[in-house]
């Protein structure tokens, strides 16, 4: 059974990475599983300088779903590449370094600086986070931005480029395409929509930064829809995120048009899922006769 | 860290407002240090979501023994369990409180369900410390004496014991050990703990707080779980760094 993908020119061995923000920079879900089974790691958000990310409450419960306005707490590019590459790097899997930025030059610069690590194998660009006050969901908004900051990043890596969308715009496949037209390799959807929830009894908004981003098993409908709407419109190798609990989710991701996944919000619950989502998918593709997991990609029947 | 399918050995009602509960549990029994807790998924559905958090209250052998209170939609399922019935359970999580070093007096300060860790820690601090325990409660309902050694009680409404809070009761009563070397446990609502914080710090007290928020994986993946370092050099992670720090190392 043959599990690689590809997207663009980068080789998966298996279509299951884990999304940025939900894994921290590996070492802790390492307790759990063993990372070289699964198809990459999408590390935390990285930005140029160190970020402490928002103040409590940063989370809070939704049904089946929750609510997150972390702020990007991140190590910043100088510790990332000193102290947590080193543990990456030893895995034995893909690694794709995510990378957020309040300016289009930050983008750029994040992404030169990076570009010299040999063991990040791809960049995701972040331009849907909404939970930070400068960029974040301006760009991921604004169909120029985002191919601006396309056609920079790639200006200055050979590496694939990947453009992780917001859900939150009207019409996803139009950002899609901006992607496309401006030399970017794929694009990463969905990203957290923007929810709020608020206490009944003091009126307060639950946590601090009163909205957050929204992910799990509650966005799995709305993100299927938007992978579709790109895989309808636009020819871009796609990963499919958004609520996706098992291998169900997994192959139903695939069949509307992702060529790979990412797992959230699950590692949360259930730090084993990505490789419970493998043997899942094995037995899936014994069942259907299924010689390559990647003719699953956009094999729906409307 | 592992997970672990543990079955429901007993469930009981300890008040109107609290359970315990008592799962088979090997694996996680035979590691996990008082303070620390553990991570129960309470449906195998997608809703309720999250894992919730619950402090280890006390092993006996295989088992492991957890107390709780009725607050929300995953403690109502959880207090609905029966004998038999499995659990999916993360741990142990957290750093546990520190027991080792040199003192005479152990001081375990308590508020409502915030007495659930000391159980455990009563039964592992060396014998040769006193321990005195301080329990408060809105009302005797919310009291919990389960296993607790040399007991002083106080209720917000009081219905039994001193009336006021724990605080105030531990107050009055701190100058008669203060010429012993004390060490200081607390766990309870924040206003509790913080009002314990500014006394250990104004009288210099060796002091553990044990600190609860909301989490969503408890094992320093999500980040969502953030309490301010004293030194203002950002933030510390409850379910990591925690849920037990020294009273001088945290800002409320
Ligand atoms: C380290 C730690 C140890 C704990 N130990 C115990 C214990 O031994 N016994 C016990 O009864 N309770 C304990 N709690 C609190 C317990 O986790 C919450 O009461 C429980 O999660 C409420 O869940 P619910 O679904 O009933 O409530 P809901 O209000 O419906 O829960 C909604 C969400 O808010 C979170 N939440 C709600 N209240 C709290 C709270 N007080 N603290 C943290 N998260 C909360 C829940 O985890 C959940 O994600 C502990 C909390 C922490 C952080
Ligand atoms: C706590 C948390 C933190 C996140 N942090 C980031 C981040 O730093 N960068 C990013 O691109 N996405 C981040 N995300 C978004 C996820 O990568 C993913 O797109 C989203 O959660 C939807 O997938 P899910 O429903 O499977 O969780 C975060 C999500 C969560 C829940
Ligand atoms: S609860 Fe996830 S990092 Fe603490």
């Amino acid at each position: 059974m043959d599990f690689k993908v590809k997207i663009g020119s980068l080789t998966l061995k298996n279509p299951i990475l884990l999304a940025s923000g939900t894994v921290g920079y590996g070492n802790e879900i390492a307790e759990f599983i063993d990372l070289s089974k699964i198809g990459g790691i999408v590390t935390k958000s990285i930005s140029l300088k160190p970020r402490k990310g928002n103040p409590p409450q940063r989370i809070c419960e939704t049904p089946s779903g929750m609510l997150n306005a972390i702020g990007l707490a991140n190590v910043g590019v100088e510790i990332f590449l000193k102290e947590k590459i080193p543990f990456l790097k030893n895995l034995n899997t893909t690694i794709i370094c995510n990378i957020a930025a309040s300016t289009i030059e930050e983008y750029v610069e994040c992404t030169k600086i990076l570009n010299e690590e040999e063991s990040i194998a791809a960049f995701e660009i972040n331009v849907s986070c909404p939970n930070v006050k400068e960029g974040g969901l301006e760009f991921g908004n604004n169909l120029e931005a985002v191919g601006r900051i396309t056609e920079k990043v790639k200006s200055v890596t050979n590496k694939p480029v990947i453009i992780k969308l917001s859900p939150n715009v009207s019409r996803i496949s139009d950002f899609a395409k901006v992607v496309k037209d401006n030399g970017g390799d794929a694009v990463s959807a969905i990203n957290t929509l923007v929810g709020t929830s608020f206490n009944i009894w003091t009126r307060k908004p639950k946590i601090k930064n009163i909205t957050g981003g929204l992910s799990g098993p509650a966005i799995k409908p709305i993100a299927l829809a938007k992978v579709l709407e790109i895989s309808r419109n636009v020819d871009i190798p796609i990963i499919g995120i958004g609520g996706i609990m098992d291998w169900k989710d997994v192959v139903e991701f695939m069949i509307v048009g992702a060529s790979a996944v990412q797992l959230g919000t699950v590692n949360f619950v259930n730090p084993y899922a990505s490789i419970e989502i493998l043997d899942g998918l094995k037995n899936y593709c014994e069942k259907m006769s299924i010689k390559k997991i990647s003719d699953l990609t956009a094999s729906y029947i409307l | 860290m592992v997970i672990e399918k543990a079955r429901i050995e007993s469930i009981q009602k300890l008040s109107n407002y609290y359970y315990l509960i008592e799962v088979f549990s090997p694996l996680i029994a035979k590691e996990i240090k008082p303070g620390q807790f553990c991570n129960i998924k309470v449906t195998d559905t997608n809703y309720p979501l999250l894992r919730r958090p619950f402090s280890i209250c006390d092993v006996d052998a295989n088992k492991l023994i957890f107390v709780f209170d009725v607050h929300g939609e995953g403690t109502k399922i959880l207090s609905s369990k029966k004998k038999g019935d499995e659990l999916d359970i993360l741990g142990p999580l957290g750093n546990g409180f520190t027991i080792e070093g040199k003192y005479d007096l152990a001081i375990l300060i308590g508020g409502g369900i915030g007495t659930a860790p000391f159980p455990y820690l009563t039964k592992k601090i060396s014998s040769d410390v006193d321990i005195i325990s301080f329990i408060g409660g809105r009302t005797k309902e919310h009291l919990i004496k389960y296993q607790m050694k040399n007991i002083h009680l106080a209720t917000d409404d009081g219905s039994e014991g001193f009336h006021g809070t724990i605080i105030d009761l531990f107050k009055m009563e701190l100058k008669n050990f203060i010429n012993k070397k004390i060490r200081i446990f607390a766990c309870g609502p924040t206003p509790m703990l913080k009002a314990l914080q500014q006394i250990s710090l104004e009288q210099n007290l060796d002091c553990q707080l044990s600190v609860e928020c909301a989490m969503a994986c408890g094992f320093g993946i999500c980040q969502g779980c953030p309490i301010e370092k004293s030194n203002g050099d950002g933030y510390y992670l409850v379910c990591k760094d925690g849920p037990i720090f020294d009273a001088d190392k945290i800002l409320f």
